[in-house]
């Protein structure tokens, strides 16, 4: 499909400036993986159905297959990539490690970007409540109990 | 996912005559939009960014009742304090609705705009009858698999199921929309399908939600939103029942009642049968249960879709009784 015309987007991702010539309809998705390299953002299903491409949007959890990059010219964005501080792991991440809540690994970004925004928002207050708030993200490998245990140490280690 | 051309409003006056030029539409949170783009059910030659405009946002909530600017986000209104003391139908159906992430993209004014999941219209290329996407075209859901179709306010056109649990609690507690000068019921606002399902709403082009008014009642104070479903969460209702009630000084005497039913009709669906069946009346479960049944009157089903009518009356009871314990 050839492009009628593209629009100059401006991004600012994981603290970094990013200007990108854009066809109207690239998704943040897209545009994170294909022109940026930044592949640690899964596509998953593409429609807002898995989780696999969770980033932060103003530190908010939002989907970015259902984002156009253009909408998203303005606000800090931040992906898996963004997290690590100093050579140093998140928290969150470690605790994935730790309670060795992935198989595949697939989902495990978008969990990962999923767990520090529901511990952030208050929504890690106890397992069902985990749960609950990290419906959004399917593990096809099943990886729940684990997951749920990640999420529940890193919540505790935030809230000591 | 066709190309379009992409603008960014700056006013909502901006924002409203730019959307009314044939082809293009208004773009908030995007969930239902780009996902539909994405189906080749959506086409538009013009996307309208409304999510860049200020001040639409707010979340005002008084003892007169609660203001909700179109582009507050889900997310935002269902962990709002006062939205949870004084409407907490609403922020259950909210919070029960789709996923942490989507709650957090799509605003108001768009979950009133979301469109059906009936699979039938969702795909276009496999099945090119529906008469929601293309007048005239036929319907494939009826004769098809109808597990999550409408049991009530269906026609011969289209049986597609209204799937939003936001507005079902709106229309409980007589909430509004505006559209700029212009103001309707949620009630109203929402359509039937009869022989024009491409129809949905009644809004006119060159119209923009700009916020959804809930007004307070001692009914929404005391309320719950029950979502019953094939898994314990990020699915859509089989059945839902936006509930409130308001006792009598006695306690036990109904004085207001309001029911409307999610996951089981064309509309969010307002069940004045059965509030009326119950005013006046003591709160007892079997004359509970048996005015629930009334939710359903009139109910049609299409085979698979059967249950719906035995559940939604079982949700409607449960969800009374349920405050009704609840002192």
């Amino acid at each position: 499909m050839t492009s009628k015309t593209t629009i100059p987007v401006h991004l600012d991702i994981n603290g970094q400036h990013h200007t990108l010539e854009l066809e109207p309809r690239v998704t943040l998705l897209d545009a994170l993986r294909d022109r940026l390299g930044l592949t640690g953002t899964k596509k998953g299903c593409d429609h807002g159905q898995c989780g696999a491409c969770t980033v932060h949007v103003d530190g908010e959890r939002v989907l970015a297959c259902l984002t156009l990059a253009a909408q998203a010219e303005g606000r800090a964005i931040t992906t898996i990539e963004g997290l690590a501080r100093e050579g140093e792991p998140h928290p969150v991440q470690t605790a994935f490690l730790e309670r060795d809540a992935f198989q595949c690994g697939y989902c495990t970004p978008g969990q990962i970007m999923s767990a520090v925004a529901c511990i952030r928002e208050g929504h890690a207050g106890s397992d069902e409540e985990i749960r609950e708030y990290m419906a959004g993200n399917l593990c096809r490998c099943g990886a729940y109990p684990h997951i749920v245990a990640a999420v529940r140490q890193a919540a505790l280690e935030a809230a000591s | 996912m066709r190309d379009f051309a992409y603008l960014r409003a700056t006013s909502t006056e901006a924002a409203r005559q730019a959307a009314a030029l044939p082809g293009a539409m208004l773009l908030a949170g995007g969930t239902t939009l780009i996902d539909l783009a994405k189906c080749g059910v959506a086409e538009p030659e013009t996307l309208v960014d409304i999510t860049h405009l200020e001040g639409l946002d707010g979340i005002a909530v008084d003892e007169r009742g609660a203001m909700i600017g179109a582009l507050a986000r889900m997310g935002h209104v269902a962990d709002h304090a006062d939205i949870k003391g004084r409407f907490p139908a609403v922020s259950e159906a909210v919070w029960q609705a789709a996923s942490a992430q989507i709650r957090n993209m799509a605003t108001i004014g768009g979950n009133l705009m979301q469109r059906t999941r009936c699979p039938y219209f969702r795909d276009p290329s496999n099945f090119s009858a529906c008469n929601k996407r293309q007048p005239g075209s036929g319907c494939s859901a009826i004769g098809g698999v109808t597990r999550g179709h409408a049991v009530l306010g269906t026609s011969e056109a289209c049986i597609a199921m209204y799937p939003g649990d936001l507005a079902t609690a709106l229309v409980a507690f007589d909430a509004t929309v505006h559209l700029g000068e212009r103001q309707l019921l949620v009630d109203d606002f929402f359509l039937l399908p009869g022989a024009t399902p491409d129809k949905e709403h009644a809004i006119e082009p060159g119209e923009m939600i700009t916020a959804v008014e809930i007004p307070a009642s001692a009914a929404a104070r005391r309320s719950t939103y029950l979502k019953v479903r094939d898994r314990q969460s990020y699915e859509f209702a089989a059945a839902s029942a936006a509930v409130g009630l308001e006792l009598e000084p006695d306690g036990r005497t109904i004085r207001d009642l309001r029911v409307a039913l999610g996951g089981v009709a064309t509309k969010p669906w307002r069940a004045r049968a059965v509030e009326d069946a119950l005013k006046g009346k003591v709160l007892e479960p079997d004359a509970v249960r048996a005015a629930s049944l009334l939710a359903v009157e009139g109910a049609v089903d299409h085979g698979a879709n059967h249950y719906k009518i035995e559940l939604a009356p079982r949700v409607v009871a449960r969800a009374i009784l349920t405050l009704g314990e609840a002192a």
